[in-house]
């Protein structure tokens, strides 16, 4: 099998050109000697089964960040059949350094110039012949996003790799001793084969950075932002997942009961009241996913949260944090383990862990599921969208409290510059393939964790054989006896405290497991959690939910990413701890003030 | 006699050439992959609130820098 691999700097449009070759085929795949994942997707090019492997951006084959490293040693311990540099087109002046970069380490490549159309409408003439005649790469000029010139670059991508051999394996360092010499040939390059008007201007992206970076309305504006996403989350979203969960509720009433009906008692209880109710009330969350992913890829493209690091970056300094460090966390409302992988820009250690150390407070979309469950249930339609709110200001307060107090064994002065990307939006297939690919995810996850899940947390409650599902003499019952010394002064049942324990794994089992311990489902089972708790108990349990160790594959990136069992421990060790603090601190002071 | 300036110590839309880079090695490759070259002319957009990052552009690139890191670079107006 042949092998690409994708190169380019950060914000080159390199993930947009590799969904489009991979349609929605993309892998996450583990390399021999990395520790970390790349996206590969394996596509028929010019009639041979061909890998496609996106390597993470990089400014510089040199540099000094793990995403660097990671670069270098796939170059150095691969066979590449064929490399695509991707390069924004608007700003070839600079990116054409990475290009040359490869070309002194003698890899075959392409280069493809992304982003043509932002580049003709600023005035800048890229002459392509001439271009590929002194680079000695065969060169395109295309729009990933878009396609224009797209079939074009396949076609020389094709014929390219039909004649290449793969380069031998490198070893990179002896390679760069010539630097000065590099730098006379990109300009001189760029003299010869590239028109930019004297002045450039970006007009659009000038008119809003006016005022959404203004010096006093940008960070309140900021915020209103925020506050308007997540009540549109919920505004939308809610009445989606009342409808999924009406619908399945169906299918499990009209369907489900009488085709098991004849089963024995036992196994069709196991079959309903275990694996369908525990899945289908996780599944009805879905839509709510869905849609808060579709609002972070409209942000995440759009270039504003770059901005977000602008605004923000004065304060998170104050905390041993930066500006990335505040993008990271916006991520982590997305999923933990993506930000906590986008740490490896930071050349730091102490600013790499002390993010990693706050990145798990983020409150993200699984947690959401459980906030937005509860909220329904115990709150009324005005209010639910403030509650959630509400846990996302705490997500920040915990992550400031912890950044606060850790910062002095963490510390680090590193220099940044981060770079603000003119603002874009995601057109609709790309927001259609980000949509695909969580419910993928979400699938994925659903046929390992949540099953198992919610399979062992039905077997808890309902053994031994006989007893009555989730009392006193059931298995679970027991645990919840156990652990209520230590939790009933937050005011968390022995019911939630199941859900507590198996939301280690992952957070979306928590709603399953609540809908197998109650043995309802849907509407029914939200109903039955209000007549059973009070709004004080169910905020102390969602302020537990979110403090708390978030899930097992975070743990397992924290460790994978720091290399430290010390770390490792200490990033489950104080949000256990700090859960507990805050919750109790809120029940036991709600209670005294009479609530 | 010229007259280096700190670029920290640029107003915004003043304008200026880089000169001198005093950061390390590590830094200095990012900063050359974004731009920030010998004799490359670069505006200061503005600034962040609270004495926060500046908002610089090169070319066709606007890049953010802390002030203590502009304080390192020595630009002529």
């Amino acid at each position: 099998m042949k092998r690409v691999a994708l190169i380019g700097m950060p914000n080159a449009g390199k993930s947009t050109l590799f969904n489009r070759m991979s349609g929605a085929s993309a892998k996450v795949a583990n390399w021999p000697g990395l520790t970390v994942d790349l996206l590969t997707a394996k596509l028929l090019l010019a009639g041979d089964m061909t890998e496609l492997v996106d390597l993470p951006g990089i400014y510089d084959l040199h540099g000094f960040s793990d995403d660097e490293q990671v670069v270098r040693h796939f170059l150095c311990n691969n066979t590449i059949d064929l490399v695509l540099i991707v390069a924004n087109a608007t700003q070839i002046d600079r990116q054409l350094a990475l290009a040359l970069q490869l070309r002194s380490l003698g890899l075959p490549a392409v280069l493809l110039l992304n982003m043509a159309d932002e580049a003709k409408n600023l005035g800048i003439t890229i002459d392509v012949s001439q271009l590929t005649k002194e680079l000695g790469y065969p060169t395109a000029l295309i729009s990933a996003k878009y396609g224009q010139g797209y079939a074009q670059a396949y076609r020389l991508i094709e014929s390219e790799l039909q004649n290449s051999s793969p380069a031998p394996m490198q070893t990179l360092e002896e390679n760069f001793a010539i630097d000065q010499k590099m730098e006379e040939e990109l300009d001189a390059i760029i003299r010869h084969s590239v028109d930019v008007p004297v002045k450039i201007s970006n007009s659009l992206t000038e008119k809003i950075d006016n005022v959404l970076l203004h010096r006093w309305l940008g960070l309140p504006l900021f915020f209103t932002i925020m506050f308007l996403v997540f009540q549109a989350i919920y505004t939308l979203g809610a009445p989606l997942q009342e409808l999924v969960a009406w619908l399945l509720g169906n299918v499990r009433d009209l369907a489900l009961v009488p085709l098991l009906s004849s089963l024995p008692p036992l196994l069709s209880s196991f079959l309903i009241g275990g694996v369908f109710d525990g899945i289908a009330t996780v599944a009805s969350f879905v839509p709510v996913i869905i849609l808060f992913f579709l609002m972070m890829a409209i942000i995440e493209d759009s270039g504003y949260l770059s901005r977000a690091a602008f605004l923000m970056d004065a304060l998170m300094t104050r905390m041993g944090l930066d500006g990335r460090s505040f993008v990271m966390l916006l991520m982590g409302f997305g999923c933990n383990v993506p930000a906590l992988m986008g740490t490896r820009s930071m050349r730091s250690r102490g600013l790499r862990l002390l993010t990693m150390l706050v990145i798990p407070f983020s409150l993200c979309s699984a947690r959401l599921q459980v906030f937005v469950f509860m909220a329904t249930a115990l709150f009324s339609p005005r209010e639910a969208p403030l509650v959630l709110f509400s846990l996302y200001i705490m997500s920040f307060v915990t992550v400031i409290f912890t950044a606060l107090l850790f910062k002095g064994r963490f510390n680090s002065q590193e220099p940044f510059a981060l770079e603000l990307p003119p603002y874009r939006f995601p057109t609709l297939r790309q927001m259609f393939l980000r949509g695909w690919l969580e419910i993928s995810h979400f699938l994925r996850r659903a046929t390992k964790f949540i099953t198992i899940g919610v399979v062992l947390v039905w077997i808890l409650t309902n053994m031994p054989y006989g007893v009555e599902p989730a009392s006193a003499a059931s298995w679970s019952g027991w645990i919840g006896e156990f652990m209520a010394p230590i939790l009933s002064p937050a005011g968390i049942n022995p019911e939630l405290t199941i859900a507590l324990i198996f939301g280690f794994v992952a957070k979306e089992i928590v709603i399953g497991a609540l809908a197998v311990i109650y043995g309802l489902e849907g509407s029914d089972l939200m109903q039955g959690i209000a007549q059973q708790i009070d709004w004080v108990q169910a905020y102390s349990f969602m302020l537990f939910t979110l403090i708390y160790t978030p899930c097992l594959s975070t743990i397992a990136t924290i460790r994978s990413e720091a290399k430290s069992a010390w770390f490792t421990s200490l990033t489950l060790a104080w949000p256990l701890t700090l859960a507990w603090v805050v919750s109790t601190g809120f029940y036991q002071a709600a209670r005294y003030l009479g609530y | 006699m010229t007259v280096l300036h700190r670029l920290s110590s640029l107003a915004a839309g003043q304008t200026a050439t880089v000169q001198v880079l005093h950061v390390d090695s590590g830094f200095q490759f990012r900063l050359h992959a974004l731009g920030f070259r010998i004799g490359k002319t670069l505006q200061v957009i503005r600034s962040a609130p609270f004495n926060g990052p500046l908002q610089l552009r090169l070319g066709n690139t606007d890049v953010m820098l802390r002030q203590q890191d502009a304080y390192n670079i020595e630009v002529l107006l």
